[in-house]
Order: structure tokens, then C-alpha cells, then sequence
């Protein structure tokens, strides 16, 4: 007996139990359509993140300098000679005031977000203007009551009008706005879109804790990072004589960080799904040695007339197998659909890869072959005489 | 073409061992038509399943179609069912879910046979029995007696050298069975072996050989009276 027959058996018998077959696929289906769904919004979401992040600017080294006082900071001269000293590695240094400031146009009121800096940051960071102009060097030079605000700022406050050359207050000074920032995360609450820049000269003024705790190094090239990298560790070690203080890092390793957690995320939602997966395939299981106890005298028959016990083994195996490849192509429709969907409801694009689809798709395959195995095995192992006398 | 030699199937129930073929030596040739009668609990059933190949024997010799048979494993026993006996049961033991040309086709598949051979030969075999009308027919859709004829025609089909029947008129009415009866006849002088169990002295009679079974020991074998 060939393999194709034994499809056809396998067939015929599935057709004639439609209904029992397909709730036995739908755990199948659920598991499939619940890994690729769960996979794919994880890939999406940790694509948007990278994307996130190589928007804010590549070259970009990250520095953050722990503890409270006056000792535990840098000072502006001490960033411009760092830069100075090491021009061959270092395009830019700016620092970073940061400071949770309220703000207030006309009756409205909001909290937001304040970085003091300097007018490199706009290369530094990758910040575009949207409206207006970024602050000058002479602002920061001359403490300049300027500011930029992020598009959630000026969707908030200005809704329908340009907010160049109003005033706002921070914290009760009056600032003029100069410019608008680049919307860069759907102008959410929260977001970088919600916060506003000033030159650092002025903020000093203004935040409680003036201290230059974190700044920004521009690499010169993407490959001198790392010697940038080194040289600012230098610089910081001979300041504070420890590497506890301080934290560098650059935007390669937020991106492998980032992607690491994101793809453990993903792995680990797969795998709650696969989980159901494995549910599914108990079912299977179950179904199929219900199906041999019931068919016991048909396998008597078909013993008795010369099916030889693989015969009987490939035919019990196919069903199960046919009914959790079905289940997984189904699974893997409702899955891309369900993705796609879902992705659309999250704003994030949710594509299943290839991949997804096919290890999800074998992994259903290999579900009907090992959860199939034990009862087509037992159906094989059935002696014809007992069997033919099973009522 | 039946030869069994000493042969002993012996049961152990708990501590008790029980004889159900007690030293059985049967010498059965080529195109005889011979009938096994026993009441039930005399050994028959297991004779009947020891020379369909079903079962082994404890021990004793069994020569079917020239080859010792008694020692084999289960799927050359199946090989040898397929090949050399042709099956007709008491409660016909047809698929239900399957027409009575797929029921027909399945020992062929079995076999191996092409699918073109096997129309042929599926068509031949129903035709032989009266049913070239009824082949796209589910069990279910036909009475006992057209359900044995397919049952017959399934163990002709793939035109095996021994016909076992297996009080093949059992389940029938009394016209179902004198057809089914005279379809053996019909079959044994086409050339066909066969060996029918029953446990009704009336069934057996039609037989030209009567072999008598008791306790697991053959008590008779006469020619019958025809």
C-alpha cells in the first residue's frame, strides 16, 4: 500500500467525522494563529523601538554621571576642552539640565519635561525643527529666554495657531518660543515630543539642580565611537577616580540591549503560545484514541483481510497529521490576518515574517506526528482476533 | 493445501490450562469443499482462526499453499491472509463507511495492486456475485444477504487459493442463506477451495466433506452425504 492510499483512507475517515475533526483542529489553530500574532507584534514592536532609537541620532554617546553635589559633575569649560583635546575622535560635546518644569499660555497650565543645552544638541541628538529656528550660540551665550517646544506642547497649547514668537512661562519666567521640534513619536503625552528646550546658560537659572550630570559626545564617524568612547572615560576617570560614578554608553549598545530584551520578549510570548500549541496536540491525541477504540473492528477488518501493521500505523499517523496541518494552515491564515490586524489597532507594523509562519506552521506538523504517534501505534499493535470481536 | 500436523493451541487461564485444539491433524486438498462443524466451545473457532492465519498454534506444523505458516510473525501472517485466504464472516464485517466497491478494492490495496487492475478486478468480483448494479452502495444501503455477496466478493476479488467462511449464513434469513449457499457451490465448481465453519449440521451437509470438532478434537471426518 503506497502513501497516497493511505492519504486517501486518511481523508476519507477525517470527511466522515467533520464536525468532531474541526474542533480537534481548533486547538491547532489557536496555538498557530496565537505564536505568529504574538511573535509578529513583538518583532513590530522592537522594530519601532530600533527605529526609535537610531532616529535619535547615530555616532551618539551617552553619559551620566552618578550621585548628588558639586563634586559629582563636570563643568561647561571642562565638556569644551574635552572636545578641544580630542578633536580628532570627539565633533561635539553638549550637556544635558534636566528638570521636570511647568509651563503655563495664557490659562493653560501643563507639566513637562525641560532639557537645558547647548545649540549643537540639534546635530548631536538629530533634532530636527519643524517651525521656527533652533537657539543660536549667541542665545546660550547671552542667556537668552528662548525655547523650543515639542509638537504635543504645541498641539496643547497653541491648537490652530503658530506658536513662533509667543511668550510662555517656565516655572514663571516668560520665554519666547523660537521654534518647534520635529514630531518623532505621534506627539503623545509623555513622549520626546512632550518636553521643551532651552540653552543650559538659562536653565541653570531655572532647574533645582544645576549640576551637569548627563551629556552628550558626537563621535566623530561611526568607527570612532569606540576611541571617543575611551577618550571620555579617561576624561572621567582622571575626574572622579572610579568607574562607579559615571556611565557611558553609546547607541550600538542601547540598540543591542534594547534588541536582546525585545527579542527575549518575543521568544518568551512564543512560547506561552507554542504552549496551546502543545495543548492542541493533546487533543489531537485524545480524539485519535478515542477514534481507535471506536474503530477497533474496523481495524480487525482491515487486519484480518492483510493490512500489515505499518499500513495500519500510516494510516492512523496521516490523519492525525492532516488534521494538525490543517489546523496550522488555518492557524497560520487567521494568525497573518490577526497580526495585521492587531498591528493596525497598535499603530505598529506587525508583519509575520517567513520564518515565524513556517516554524510555526512545521511546528503544528511535528504536534500531529508526535501527539499521533502513540495512538496509531496502539491501533497497530490491535490483534485481529480480539479486535473482530469487539462490539 | 492445508496441511496441519499435531497441532495444539493451549490457553492458560489462571493455574488451569485449557486445551482448545487438543492434537489436530487435518490433510485438506486443493478444490475440496470442506465443512468444520462443532457447537460452540469445541475448538472451532480457534481452528477456523488457525487456518485463516489470524493465530499461531502452541505448537503443531501448518502447511498452507506448501508453505509452514505456523511460526511466522504477525505481518508476514497478514501478508499470507492477503495473499492465500479470502475471509467470509457471520456478521460480514464489511466498512460501513465505504461503498461496496471500496469495500471490495481494500484487500487489493493491501496488496499493491494498481489501480487499473483493481477496477477490473473489483467490477469482476461483484459482478460474479450479482452486484454490478449496487458497486457506489454503502453497506448500510443493502440488505444482509446483497452485504454477504459483497463480503463474498471481497474475498474473491483478489482470488486467493482458500475461501474460509465463518458461519457465513448466521445472520441471514432462510432465502439470504440458501443464496449465499449456492453462491459456495457456485464457487467450488469454479475451482475454489473452501472451508466453511458452522455450527449447523444442515449447513454442513451441503459440504463434500464433513469434518466433526469436540473438545478440541476431531471426532468425524466423513464424505457428506451428497
Amino acid at each position: 500500500m503506497n502513501l497516497l492510499q493511505a492519504f486517501n483512507m486518511a481523508l476519507k475517515s477525517i470527511a466522515s467525522n467533520k464536525i468532531r475533526a474541526l474542533l480537534t483542529m481548533l486547538g491547532i489553530v489557536i496555538g498557530v494563529s496565537s505564536v505568529i500574532i504574538l511573535v509578529s507584534l513583538g518583532e513590530g514592536s522592537s522594530k519601532v523601538i530600533t527605529e526609535r532609537i537610531q532616529s535619535m541620532g547615530t555616532n551618539l554617546i551617552h553619559v551620566r554621571i552618578f550621585g548628588r553635589g558639586s563634586n559629582r559633575t563636570v563643568s561647561e569649560d571642562e565638556l569644551i576642552s574635552l572636545a578641544a583635546n580630542n578633536s580628532e575622535v570627539i565633533e561635539n560635546v553638549v550637556p544635558s539640565l534636566d528638570d521636570t518644569v511647568t509651563i503655563k499660555y495664557s490659562n493653560k497650565n501643563m507639566q513637562t519635561s525641560l532639557v537645558g543645552t547647548s545649540e549643537a544638541y540639534q546635530t548631536v541628538r538629530n533634532t530636527n525643527v519643524q517651525q521656527g529656528r533652533f537657539f543660536s550660540a549667541l542665545d546660550v551665550e547671552r542667556r537668552q529666554k528662548v525655547v523650543l517646544i515639542g509638537a504635543y506642547i504645541a498641539n496643547e497649547l497653541f491648537a490652530g495657531m503658530s506658536p513662533i514668537g509667543q511668550t510662555i512661562k517656565i516655572n514663571g519666567d516668560v520665554f519666547t518660543v523660537v521654534g518647534v521640534l520635529e514630531e518623532k513619536a505621534g506627539a503623545a503625552q509623555g513622549s520626546d515630543d512632550d518636553r521643551v528646550i532651552i540653552p543650559y546658560t538659562t536653565a541653570k537659572r531655572l532647574v533645582r539642580n544645576a549640576n551637569i550630570t548627563t551629556f552628550y559626545v558626537q563621535a566623530k564617524t561611526p568607527d570612532t565611537v569606540d576611541s571617543a568612547m575611551q577618550k571620555v572615560e579617561e576624561f572621567l576617570f582622571k575626574k572622579f577616580n572610579n568607574t562607579d560614578s559615571y556611565r557611558v554608553f553609546n547607541q550600538a549598545d542601547m540598540l543591542n540591549t534594547v534588541n536582546e530584551t525585545t527579542k527575549t520578549l518575543s521568544m518568551m510570548l512564543g512560547g506561552i503560545a507554542a504552549i496551546s500549541l502543545v495543548v492542541g496536540g493533546i487533543g489531537i491525541m485524545n480524539i485519535m484514541l478515542v477514534s481507535v477504540t471506536e474503530r477497533t473492528r474496523e481495524i480487525g477488518i482491515r487486519k484480518a483481510i492483510g493490512a500489515k501493521r505499518k499500513s495500519i500505523l500510516v494510516q492512523f499517523l496521516i490523519e492525525s497529521v492532516v488534521v494538525s496541518c490543517l489546523g496550522g494552515l488555518i492557524g497560520v491564515v487567521f494568525g497573518v490576518i490577526g497580526a495585521h490586524f492587531i498591528g493596525k489597532l497598535m499603530s505598529i507594523s506587525a508583519q509575520p515574517s517567513f520564518t515565524t509562519i513556517i516554524l510555526s506552521f512545521s511546528f503544528s506538523a511535528v504536534v500531529g506526528i508526535f501527539f499521533g504517534f502513540y495512538p496509531a501505534d496502539k491501533a497497530s499493535r490491535l490483534n485481529p482476533i480480539e479486535a473482530l470481536r469487539f462490539e | 493445501m492445508i496441511r496441519i500436523q499435531n497441532m495444539y493451541k493451549i490457553y492458560k487461564m489462571g493455574k488451569v490450562e485449557v486445551k482448545a485444539l487438543d492434537n489436530i491433524s487435518i490433510h485438506i486438498k486443493a478444490k475440496e469443499f470442506v465443512a468444520i462443524i462443532g457447537p460452540s466451545g469445541s475448538g472451532k473457532s480457534t481452528l477456523m482462526n488457525m487456518i485463516g492465519c489470524l493465530d499461531t498454534p502452541t505448537s503443531g506444523a501448518y502447511y498452507l499453499d506448501n508453505k509452514e505458516v505456523s511460526k511466522l510473525k504477525d505481518d508476514d501472517l497478514a501478508e499470507i491472509r492477503n495473499k492465500k485466504v479470502g475471509f467470509i464472516f457471520q456478521r460480514f464485517n464489511l466498512l460501513p463507511k465505504l461503498t461496496a466497491f471500496e469495500n471490495v478494492e481494500l484487500p487489493l490495496i493491501y496488496r499493491g495492486i494498481s489501480r487499473k487492475k483493481r477496477v477490473q478486478m473489483v467490477l469482476e468480483a461483484l459482478e460474479q456475485v450479482g452486484l454490478g448494479d449496487r458497486i457506489h452502495h454503502r453497506p448500510p444501503e443493502l440488505s444482509g444477504g446483497q452485504q454477504q455477496r459483497v463480503a463474498i466478493a471481497r474475498a474473491l476479488s483478489s482470488k486467493p487459493p482458500l475461501i474460509l467462511a465463518d458461519e457465513p449464513t448466521g445472520a441471514l434469513d432462510s432465502k439470504s442463506g440458501y443464496e449465499v449457499i449456492n453462491m459456495m457451490h457456485k464457487l467450488h465448481e469454479m475451482g475454489n477451495t473452501i472451508v466453511l465453519i458452522t455450527h449447523d449440521s444442515n449447513i454442513a451437509q451441503q459440504a463434500k466433506r464433513i469434518i466433526r470438532i469436540m473438545d478440541g478434537k476431531i471426532v468425524e471426518d466423513k464424505e457428506g452425504a451428497q
